[in-house]
């Protein structure tokens, strides 16, 4: 057991937190809407430009190496310092994570300093309108062709697809296939002919949502240098769940997120004119100590993955934890604005956001599945 | 950085983990209920160094976990995290225990002494700060309570007392993390008892484990737990290097540990149905444990509040 960081890692948060103070935008918006998102893109640049896009990626991908460690440091200081949400994360995180494990150099070499540099813009294909919580009842399909792949389908709630340039996502590549088998994960340009992405409003309004429908639309097989089917043809599903465990444990929520909100509910406790009632102060403690529980879990996972385990079925606990816990802080912090919760608000805004945490990512439902029968034991039979 | 708690301390855990699965079991707890508090499996306990002062912090809540585990009655917690560490002597195979009586604040035993006619050393609030006495210079009545393995006294007259005297904030510190530390364990035993119950349990012809209903209780109970057990390392690692940012840890540690445990009883309880609602089957021991334990140094609204205060949030 040791607690301390080195003094590498000290000097790396230095150098984060120096470069941060001075250079994340405020009053930009969400990046959610047509406007929001362009000028998100030019934070993305500028990250990238002066390498903090991705730090934990080899320099000739626009990164600096940094260990994992160094990645929960740097993402502490981006939240501490009120950096905005990640327009790209969807690509950097949930993607990427899988073009390192199954792309071939060619798809490596192209998507990722690409990616890394906002000049292709990602969003997910997953889900379709029969296709939720139930992934593997995708319906989506590529029939494959002379040179190349004919799509057909629909996808929908892809977060940012009307902004975005590119979709990754699982087609049914054997027809007679059923379920988990037979499907592929496939990298499609948006440009390619065949393809329709319409936006429309989230919860709070923002076009932060797209269905995307594919009428035989031609992906040729040169759409993407190295081949637009990451892994092996017809053995998608075992690809895409290596994305899954990113998006619902570690690299899409670092502690440093939820320990900067529940720091800016302890300020708002300080600046809030009523409500500072006993219950409510209870409630805010019983929030922030969630959120530190969260940073010391997190360490605890981060320590095993350092020591060569794999992340199982607890990531499934780690997302139910922080979208619950990332409602309550909101919660919490409207009960303290009162009647002016009702403004529009990066609180009230927050709220919203907060509110598809439980939902996205496989439900909290979905995850208690997975924890029961998976880390406890419990039988898979019917419910 | 490494937050684990290494393969010494796992290994140390595993070996009294073992010891008291031959040394108390379920009918040993039940013993201590009306008869003696069973010196045999102390004398292990003491032998295997688990009550050494000079055992650091973090190995000491490793070891916790496993009392509570067994649901242990003797004043484990009150002699190794409490006592033996503040006085610095080897209490050999001495019982110790505290009562740090009320002052209006909900901590220690509330005038109650834990295993109080068993103890060899005694730690007492006096006006003047906490004192050591000599047991037999205490008038003790035992007193009726859920948990009868607690076998708790009520302090009578006080004869005389020895001179040394304790901080008030270590000796909190050191009762309220270790008590978070067998209330992880005590869940622990909980939800993996009741796991197995509703794995072997038919009705409507499948395990009633199979439920989504059961399993959905008991995948929070998980969750608590698992997410309680780093605070409570956390804590310990942070008292063990004097970090000023022990104390908050260590009310976040009993806090999180109190509800995690509250919860799994609960849950344990209602997925095991009637059969858990009988004085014949064991799962009340550690029910019971839990109710006590969780209000025992401070339940989780005392140490939110304590949070409250170094965060600077003045409620009104």
């Amino acid at each position: 057991m040791d607690l301390s960081w080195s003094e590498a890692e000290e000097t790396f948060r230095a150098e984060a937190r120096r470069w941060l103070e001075a250079n994340v935008p405020h009053d930009i918006g969400s990046g959610d809407t047509r406007d929001g998102f362009a000028r998100h893109l030019e934070w993305e640049q500028l990250l990238f430009e002066h390498r903090w896009a991705v730090v934990s990626w080899p320099e000739a991908y626009g990164g600096r190496e940094a260990s994992i460690w160094e990645w929960l440091i740097f993402e502490e200081e981006y939240y501490r310092a009120g950096g905005p949400q990640r327009v790209t994360q969807n690509g950097i995180f949930l993607l990427a994570p899988t073009v390192f494990a199954f792309g071939n150099h060619d798809q490596q070499d192209h998507v990722l300093p690409r990616m890394a540099a906002a000049e292709d813009l990602w969003c997910q294909g997953w889900s379709e309108p029969n296709a939720g919580s139930d992934l593997a009842s995708v319906r989506s399909r590529a029939e494959r062709v002379d040179g190349g792949w004919v799509l057909n389908g629909q996808k929908t709630w892809t977060t940012r697809g009307a902004f975005c340039t590119h979709l990754f996502g699982l087609f049914r590549t054997d027809p007679d296939s059923e379920r988990h088998k037979g499907l592929s994960y496939l990298m499609v340009p948006f440009d390619i002919d065949g393809v329709t992405v319409r936006g429309f409003g989230r919860l709070d309004g923002d076009e932060g949502f797209a269905e995307v429908f594919f009428e035989d639309a031609f992906l040729p097989d040169d759409g993407i240098p190295g081949g637009p089917v990451l892994g092996e043809v017809d053995n998608g599903w075992r690809v895409a769940m290596a994305t899954t465990g990113s998006e619902r444990g570690l690299t899409l929520r670092a502690p440093g997120r939820f320990k900067a909100t529940a720091n800016r509910l302890v300020d708002l406790w300080h600046d809030s004119p009523g409500g500072r009632d006993g219950a409510t102060r209870d409630r805010l403690v019983d929030a922030w100590m969630r959120a530190e529980a969260y940073d010391a879990f997190t360490l605890q996972t981060v320590t095993g993955i350092d020591e060569g385990n794999e992340p199982g079925a607890e990531s499934s606990l780690n997302k139910i934890w922080w979208s619950e816990l990332d409602v309550e802080l909101h919660r919490v912090a409207l009960d303290l604005l009162g009647p002016e919760a009702e403004r529009e608000h990066a609180w009230s805004k927050g709220w919203q956001f907060s509110l598809s945490g439980p939902i996205y990512a496989g439900t909290n439902e979905i995850q208690r599945n997975i924890a029961a029968e998976r880390l406890l034991g419990l039988p898979r039979v019917k419910r | 950085m490494k937050f684990s708690l290494g393969e010494d301390r796992v290994e140390f855990a595993a070996q009294v983990r073992r010891a008291l699965e031959d040394g108390c079991t379920p009918k040993d707890v039940r013993a201590a209920w009306d008869g003696d508090l069973d010196r045999g499996v102390w004398q292990t306990l003491v032998d295997m160094g688990t009550t050494d002062p000079e055992l650091d912090w973090v190995t000491r809540v490793a070891v916790a976990e496993e009392i509570g585990r067994a649901a242990l009655p003797h004043p484990w917690v009150e002699t190794a995290f409490v006592v033996g560490p503040i006085l610095g002597d080897d209490l050999g195979a001495q019982l110790a225990s505290t009562d740090l009586g009320t002052e209006g604040q909900t901590l220690g035993s509330q005038g109650l002494i834990p295993a109080g006619a068993d103890a060899d050393v005694l730690v007492l609030r006096w006006p003047r700060g906490l004192v050591v006495a000599d047991p037999a210079q205490v008038a003790m009545e035992p007193v009726e309570t859920v948990d009868g393995a607690r076998r708790m006294v009520c302090r009578g007259e006080v004869r005389d007392i020895r001179d040394d005297q304790f901080r008030e904030t270590e000796v909190q510190l050191a009762g309220a993390l270790g008590t978070a530390a067998v209330l992880v364990g005590l869940g622990q035993h909980l939800l993996d008892t009741t796991v197995a119950y509703v794995s072997e349990r038919e009705q409507f012809g499948q395990p009633v484990g199979g439920f989504q209903a059961v399993k959905h209780h008991l995948a929070d109970a998980a969750k608590d737990l698992a997410f309680a057990r780093p605070v409570v390392h956390r804590a310990a690692y942070r008292l063990h290097t004097d970090d000023p940012a022990a104390a908050v840890d260590v009310s976040t540690a009993k806090a999180l540990a109190s509800d995690a445990a509250s919860l799994t009883a609960e849950v344990a309880l209602q997925c095991h149905g009637a059969i858990g609602y009988t004085i014949e089957y064991d799962l009340h021991l550690w029910l019971k444990r839990v109710w006590a334990l969780s209000r025992a140094w401070g339940d989780a609204t005392h140490h939110r509040a304590l949070v409250a205060d170094a965060l600077g949030l003045h409620a009104g």
